[in-house]
């Protein structure tokens, strides 16, 4: 039966999985302070988002220019429901994916009928309409200086608005995202996918519906940009437009492409360190955009498989290491 | 009606400025199947250029918008060398989200160097406004109009008629074989990076008299210029200038209907419903299906 | 059921612009028979194809298998239908195992959608088992088991045909076209694909193929048809074939 088993990558990342998991979940006991919790709860908010964007990216080879209009419009929605209409959050969550589901559907239905580089164009278009309507539709929306008051999320009568619980809530999130993303990719959709990202004609020279698939795949990563969304607007408590622009969405691409397209560690690797990074230059205004910007090109021009291969290499001669002196 | 010409005017004027941005996304195109998202920033480097040489080092006009031409072809040139000629991977997509990595750079480093204030430019021959069939016009929107439209011709002529344009065409077609014709396609792709950063600089010159320059103006001229590109056709130098003129119209009328701080999204409106209705733009090929060759 | 057609190719015909790749052409193909399609370069035979499979459509005439009309119908819709292919240059997945290439074949015999996909059911569990299975199976009979879980990219020329062999086999087709398989390959390697190819019409499946190899294609097929310029100019055994004079003077040259 060994001959059967899945391909090699498969129990070793459920280990690495969990191993990361476990530490999540203790990091708050070990944390400095309380600030430096916040962050690690915004940097699982761009883990989420990037995993959608890389199962996109990376498992079905489109390009998205626009993502973080579906994370925007995921969080107005959510916010509105909530802030305008008194929704409870979670009904409000559920509405924001149905939703951007919805307008993910009709983005991507016709423009992912036709070949080459058309869906990115599209979703930069839609990127920039929805961040106009964003700062327009001031009724609803606040307009540029945003919403406000939005409530916290709660289940129950049980409000998760603490620092600590809003860490755990999205955190926890993440982890159905990534675990949902490690299955997809080991399934037959998963390789349908990897099979179009490799050469579409053959892919549908073998039966795989390549269009449908990648309709498919284009509104589930707007359902992860859409859930990001929501816990984005309960945990900040306010959402603005201009969160959502195109500099947003090229931050994600930076991010999903440092980590490394189609990697399942990309997105988490990606998104922790470039989360992170402003921190560390906050005294600098142009410096900051200036070094995204070389890290972006750095990146593509001599490691196009991001940061993630290094770690699985490491990972690999780890292994080798310990079996050479630990005896078979 | 004078104004309906009026706002066909300023429409007109601020679409020459898409359609030159227009015709720098298809040089780079049809030479290397890239979309280069550098384009917007060249046109506001070479406003800032400029703007630098003659208020900053007191040169006079006309030798300040050489210079702001010139310094921007010139780093567009260098710009491709290091990162098309260097890259490991030099594919398409790749090299996309290099060109969106570089026109990051590029505004990082102006916002370190000349920080966050706009800067202005004189207008060329004054701002006293002549009177064109009971419309005011400045003369600065003429030159911006006449400059581009030469431009755009000039190009177009290049691209058709000579043998380096012709290379050009064929080496986006398909890169190998024209490498193996002997087209050196290193170079072409550098040239047409280079000619495209100047255009870009040229447009950022002529209109900075009119609406001044900062280090994020870039941005919204560069995607909108590409709309334009996708509305006219990406394959045609003469299509692209023409989307160009069409979306400065179309905003132009948009923002004069009422919605104002609509009209921004008017670029995007008309990109996605061409993208739905016609993809390969108003003056390009037949249909947006590409037949796979296996 | 052996010996009625079950490809047949009806009055075709494909231009681009000014060029006509196909001319009115018209053949069939027996069931559980090798037909092979001999022509010069240029003649039409993987436009052929493209035809066959979908990718491009005729300007006239249809496309007829196992009973169905196809035109229209779209290379995957057109692969349930039973109709498999390898291509001239390996379409090979290169970020993908070899069994994972093999599986790609045996995609439409699962079901498996998006939410199986993204929460692993028990139902898609046994699925996947039984798809890797058979895919075993196939790659044993290529006789590349030993290389299931290496990275395609890494395998030789020869090998990436097998590959593409076994992952056409892995769809259980009723008929395989076979894109010039013998193309680069060794004298060795190429007798091993013809009897991998015997073995598969043996089984019952039909194969079309296109082949420049004559000494292949007269050993291997039942039937011949030769096209030059996008038509027809010859059909028939490979016996009649080698005496056709017009297939002669255009094609082959005196001795064969």
């Amino acid at each position: 039966m060994s001959k059967y088993r899945y391909s090699q990558a498969t129990a070793p990342r459920w280990f690495s999985l969990s191993v990361f998991l476990a530490f999540v979940a203790v990091f708050p006991a070990v944390s400095p302070n309380a600030y430096f919790l916040n962050i690690l709860g915004f940097a699982g908010i761009y883990v989420l988002l990037c995993t959608g964007l890389n199962i996109l990216m990376g498992y079905a080879g489109q390009v998205s220019l626009g993502h973080a209009a579906f994370w925007g419009l995921g969080a107005y929605i959510s916010g509105v429901l909530t802030a305008k209409f008194g929704w409870p959050p979670v009904v409000a969550l559920a509405a924001s994916v149905v939703g951007t589901c919805v307008v993910a559907l009709a983005v991507g239905i016709p423009t992912l009928r036709l070949k080459g580089h058309y869906l990115a164009m599209a979703t930069l278009g839609v990127g920039m309409i929805f961040h106009t309507f964003f700062v327009q539709f001031a009724d609803l929306t606040g307009g540029p200086s945003g919403l406000v008051d939005v409530p916290s999320f709660s289940v129950g009568s049980i409000a998760i608005g603490t620092t600590l619980g809003n860490y755990y809530f999205i955190w926890a999130w993440v982890a159905i995202g990534l675990m949902g993303a490690l299955n997809l990719s080991q399934s037959r959709m998963g390789r349908a996918l990897n099979a179009i990202k490799g050469s579409e004609i053959a892919a549908e020279c073998m039966g795989v519906d390549t269009y449908r698939y990648k309709v498919i795949i284009f509104v589930l990563s707007a359902a992860y940009a859409a859930i990001a969304g929501s816990l984005y607007v309960h945990s900040i408590n306010f959402v603005a437009p201009a969160t959502f622009g195109f500099m947003s969405s090229v931050l994600l691409l930076t991010m999903v492409v440092v980590g490394g397209i189609g990697a399942f560690w990309g997105p988490v690797i990606g998104a922790c360190i470039l989360s992170l990074l402003p921190e560390y230059l906050r005294a600098y205004e142009g410096l900051e955009v200036l070094l995204y910007g070389l890290i972006l090109v750095g990146v593509m021009m001599f490691m196009p498989n991001g940061l993630a291969p290094l770690f699985s290499n490491l990972r690999l001669r780890f292994r080798s290491v310990n079996r050479a002196e630990g005896g078979g | 009606m004078t104004e309906l010409l009026q706002l066909l005017i300023s429409g007109l004027t601020i679409g020459s400025v898409y359609g030159l941005v227009a015709v720098g996304f298809c040089m780079v195109y049809n030479t290397t199947g890239v979309i280069n998202f550098a384009q917007g920033e060249f046109v506001m480097l070479g406003g800032m250029m400029a703007a630098t040489a003659s208020s900053g080092f007191g040169w006079p006009l006309p030798v300040a918008l050489v210079f702001g031409v010139f310094s921007v072809t010139l780093i567009g040139l260098i710009a491709e060398k290091l990162t098309f000629g260097l890259s490991r991977k030099p594919e398409v997509l790749n090299l996309i989200i290099v060109t969106i990595g570089l026109a990051i750079v590029i505004q990082g480093g102006v916002m370190m160097i000349w920080g966050t204030f706009p800067k202005e430019l004189p207008a060329f021959s004054g701002e006293a406004s002549l009177k064109v069939l009971g419309a005011r016009v400045t003369p600065q929107a003429i030159w911006v109009i006449g400059v581009s439209v030469l431009i755009m011709a000039a190009v177009g002529f290049f691209m058709k008629k000579s043998v380096t344009g012709t290379a050009m065409r064929a080496a986006s077609s398909d890169r190998g074989t024209a490498s193996l014709m002997g087209i050196p396609v290193g170079r072409l792709s550098t040239l047409s990076f280079a000619v495209a950063a100047g255009i870009g600089a040229l447009a950022g010159v002529i209109i900075t008299p009119l609406t001044m320059t900062s280090y994020d103006h870039g941005t919204l001229i560069g995607l909108k210029g590409f709309c334009a590109a996708i509305i006219g056709g990406m394959g045609n130098v003469y299509g692209a200038f023409l989307g160009g003129l069409i979306l400065g119209a179309a905003e132009a009328f948009a923002a004069g209907s009422g919605g104002s701080g609509y009209e921004d999204a008017v670029a995007f409106l008309l990109l996605i419903v061409l993208l739905l209705v016609r993809p390969s733009g108003l003056l390009g090929g037949t249909g947006g299906e590409r037949v796979v060759k296996v | 059921m052996r010996g009625e057609a079950i490809l047949s190719i009806e009055g075709v015909s494909k231009s681009y612009g000014g060029l006509t790749a196909v001319s009115n052409l018209s053949f069939q193909v027996a069931a559980g028979a090798i037909k092979a399609v001999i022509g010069p370069n240029g003649a039409g035979k993987s436009t052929l194809f493209n035809l066959i499979t979908g990718i491009e459509a005729p300007v006239s005439g249809g496309i007829v298998f196992d009973g169905c009309h196809m035109n229209g119908l779209k290379p995957n819709r057109r692969a349930a239908l039973g109709l498999a292919r390898t291509f001239q240059t390996p379409q090979i997945f290169e970020n993908m195992t070899v069994l994972d290439n093999v599986l790609v074949g045996r995609h439409l015999h699962g079901k498996a959608g998006l939410f199986a996909a993204l929460f692993f059911t028990g139902a898609s569990r046994r699925e996947d088992l039984a798809m890797r299975s058979r895919g075993f199976e196939v790659l044993e009979k290529v006789g590349l088991a030993d290389k299931a879980h290496e990275e395609a990219g890494d395998l030789a020329c020869g090998q990436l045909k097998l590959l593409e062999m076994a992952r056409a086999l892995a769809l259980d087709p009723k008929i395989v076209l076979l894109d010039e398989f013998a193309a680069g390959l060794t004298r060795q390697e190429t007798e091993h694909m013809m009897t991998i190819v015997r073995g598969i019409r043996d089984e019952g499946v039909t194969v079309l193929l296109v082949e420049h190899d004559m000494h292949l294609v007269m050993n291997l097929s039942d039937e011949i048809v030769v096209l030059n310029f996008g038509e027809k100019i010859g059909e028939g055994t490979p016996e009649e074939i080698q005496k056709d004079e017009r297939v002669i003077e255009v094609y082959l040259g005196t001795e064969v």
